[in-house]
């Protein structure tokens, strides 16, 4: 109980910390407490000095590395901006990139249109809420691979249990992941099973923070359900939703561990985004200077789209 | 949820029909999750005759253990699982002993390019770390061992503990310690004797979702792993897919490594949603 309160006291994820927002809010007592403040470093450095080790050394390490013709053994000559250059003529690269962007629109649109619906319909109170609620949170806490494993043997085009449950409703067979034309959106659809819950949870935060009394005048005013959801939670709730897009987008961008085990990018390379090339890349065929440059560029791309997102959502906030 | 608690009768009544298109979206959304995990079940207790029979058989009948004696028969099982364990609990325990300070001295000097560095870090793909990484324990004779397996996961486990901890120590009243403060206590006094303890409901939240997070971690280990010092979700991609392609023994294999997250959730789901609503974290 504790917990629940104070998680929402702070609302939500997007001006949580003073990370985001930057504003330092100042309050009596702010003087005082700004005198201390010096002498919170002590508390900072030691995950400070691993936070340098392991997270800022790899991005100078990186940038680094892509500028120099590095495999694993030999000679690492530098060569500029040739790995670069190299990238923006390698067709595959910007097939990956592509397949990405479409990857990731989808992987965003179909768990936010989901999880708001979801969080709408577990911020009312009925039966067995709070079970429903864990089990429909299970997807995105199981290990991927073991579901991938699991959802692998399901798109199985002859055996598999998805098919079988297709041919009931008498729909025709899918090829799922074993077409280059299906295996995009079937990857959507793991993608969006495992995640949706995550925005659910993110616009949920939003919704039970919101006031209640819009919603007892319109209730007074005759207004119905949807009117209500449409013209005041949607509204009102629509900060946690760009947040919660803002998160998907990342994580969908970043993609990993299900598109590797189920297709590993394949068939072909008709499922490579940008994170399995990365890894064919630099542990496959060792070229470790151009995976280098790849990460610059894929670091620079979630970084933009991030950054626009969270303007357009400051943007909203002042409205 | 507040909203409901002062709803009159009146609207109630008019709002069956909404009711029913309540359970109808709500089973909708839920029986995805629901099935997948009733069919793992299934896949895992059925026989392998019964796993490949068309059309599919869904109630194992007789359900059997074969699959699982299988697994742990064939593989190394017991040593992936150790692994896993030891990593998980040294990154979660690391990532405690450094971000829980750290959590508190950014909420407390509000450290905004601190908080920055990790949000970042949140956004940065796993695989990225990966390849100077990679180089480092090359260069230091450290791969075939779990020290780089503990090193990375620090990369999930840190970040998660670090921001769940800011969020509770901002929502702490600063009343207390300053009291302590003015009471001639020094700052790490203030924070071990009366933040702290405070706080304890946020440090179980992290401690929970570093380690679920860490558990679950398959692209560092697939990189830096030794055939030996494999965690369970390496091992079971690697091992499994590769050297056996029976459905039976790899759904169960599947949910032996996932059973300890799915349980600890079950039993935990108030606090993990409560971290999850409140940091949007996941590693990797």
């Amino acid at each position: 109980m504790n917990i629940t309160s104070s998680a929402s006291t702070s609302s939500g994820v997007g001006n949580r910390g003073p990370s985001v927002t930057g504003s330092g809010a100042s309050s009596p007592g702010a003087d005082r407490r700004r005198n201390y403040a010096r002498r919170y470093w002590i508390f900072i450095a030691p995950a400070a000095l691993v936070v340098l080790a392991v997270i800022l050394f790899p991005w100078v390490f990186t940038v680094f590395m892509s500028v120099h013709d590095w495999k694993v053994t030999g000679a690492t000559p530098f060569i500029g901006l040739g790995n670069y250059t190299r990238m923006f003529s390698d067709e595959r690269f910007l097939w990956a990139v592509v397949r990405t962007l479409w990857f990731t629109a989808a992987s965003v649109i179909a768990p936010v249109v989901l999880g708001v619906w979801a969080a709408v319909c577990f911020a009312s109170t009925f039966k067995f809420r709070g079970v429903l609620r864990t089990l429909f949170v299970l997807p995105m806490m199981a290990t991927p691979v073991a579901i991938s494993l699991v959802w692998t043997m399901m798109f199985h085009p002859q055996l598999g249990v998805l098919n079988y449950l297709l041919s009931l409703v008498g729909l025709p067979p899918s090829s799922w992941v074993y077409a280059s034309s299906t295996v995009i959106p079937t990857l959507v659809l793991v993608e969006t099973w495992q995640w949706t819950p995550l925005v659910m949870l993110i616009v949920l935060g939003g919704i039970a923070s919101l006031p209640s009394d819009p919603y007892e005048a319109a209730i007074l005013d005759g207004a119905s359900t949807w009117q209500m959801f449409w013209h005041i939670t949607l509204p009102l709730a629509w900060p946690f939703i760009v947040v919660a897009s803002v998160i998907r987008m990342i994580d969908a961008l970043k993609a990993f561990d299900t598109i590797y085990v189920i297709t590993l990018g394949g068939p072909g390379t008709a499922s490579e985004t940008l994170n399995i090339l990365l890894y064919q890349t630099a542990f496959a065929y060792y070229e470790l200077g151009y995976g280098s440059a790849m990460v610059v560029i894929f670091f620079v791309i979630i970084m933009l789209i991030s950054l626009l997102l969270l303007h357009v959502r400051q943007r909203q906030a002042w409205q | 949820m507040a909203m409901k608690s002062g709803t009159p009768m009146r609207y109630r009544i008019r709002n069956i029909a909404g009711r029913v298109g309540l359970y109808f979206s709500v089973i909708m959304l839920v029986s995805p999750a629901i099935l997948f995990f009733l069919w793992t079940l299934s896949l895992a207790f059925k026989n392998e005759l019964d796993n490949t029979a068309y059309p599919p058989v869904f109630i194992p009948n007789p359900p059997t253990l074969d699959n699982f004696v299988d697994v742990f028969a064939k593989n190394d099982f017991l040593t992936y699982t150790i692994n896993s364990v030891i990593v998980s609990f040294s990154a979660t325990g690391l990532a405690l002993l450094l971000g829980v300070p750290a959590g508190y001295g950014i909420a407390k000097a509000k450290a905004t390019k601190a908080a920055m560095l990790i949000l970042i870090a949140r956004i940065t793909p796993g695989l990225s770390y990966l390849i100077p990484l990679f180089l480092l324990f090359q260069w230091f004779g450290l791969l075939g061992t779990l020290t780089p397996l503990v090193i990375t996961h620090l990369v999930i486990t840190v970040p998660i503990v670090v921001w769940v901890m800011i969020g509770f120590f901002e929502g702490l009243p600063p009343e207390l310690e300053e009291a302590a403060l003015v009471d001639g206590a020094t700052i790490w006094q203030a924070f071990r004797h009366v933040a702290m303890p405070l706080a304890r409901p946020g440090i179980t939240v992290a401690m929970i979702l570093a380690f679920i997070f860490s558990w679950n971690n398959f692209i560092f280990g697939v990189v830096l792993a030794g055939r030996s010092t494999r965690t369970l979700p390496v091992a079971v991609y690697n091992v499994l897919t590769f050297e056996q392609i029976s459905w039976g023994p790899l759904a169960a294999a599947a949910l032996v490594v996932t059973a300890p997250v799915l349980l600890l959730t079950l039993l935990m789901q108030k606090e993990i949603v409560a971290g999850l609503t409140a940091g949007g974290v996941k590693g990797g």
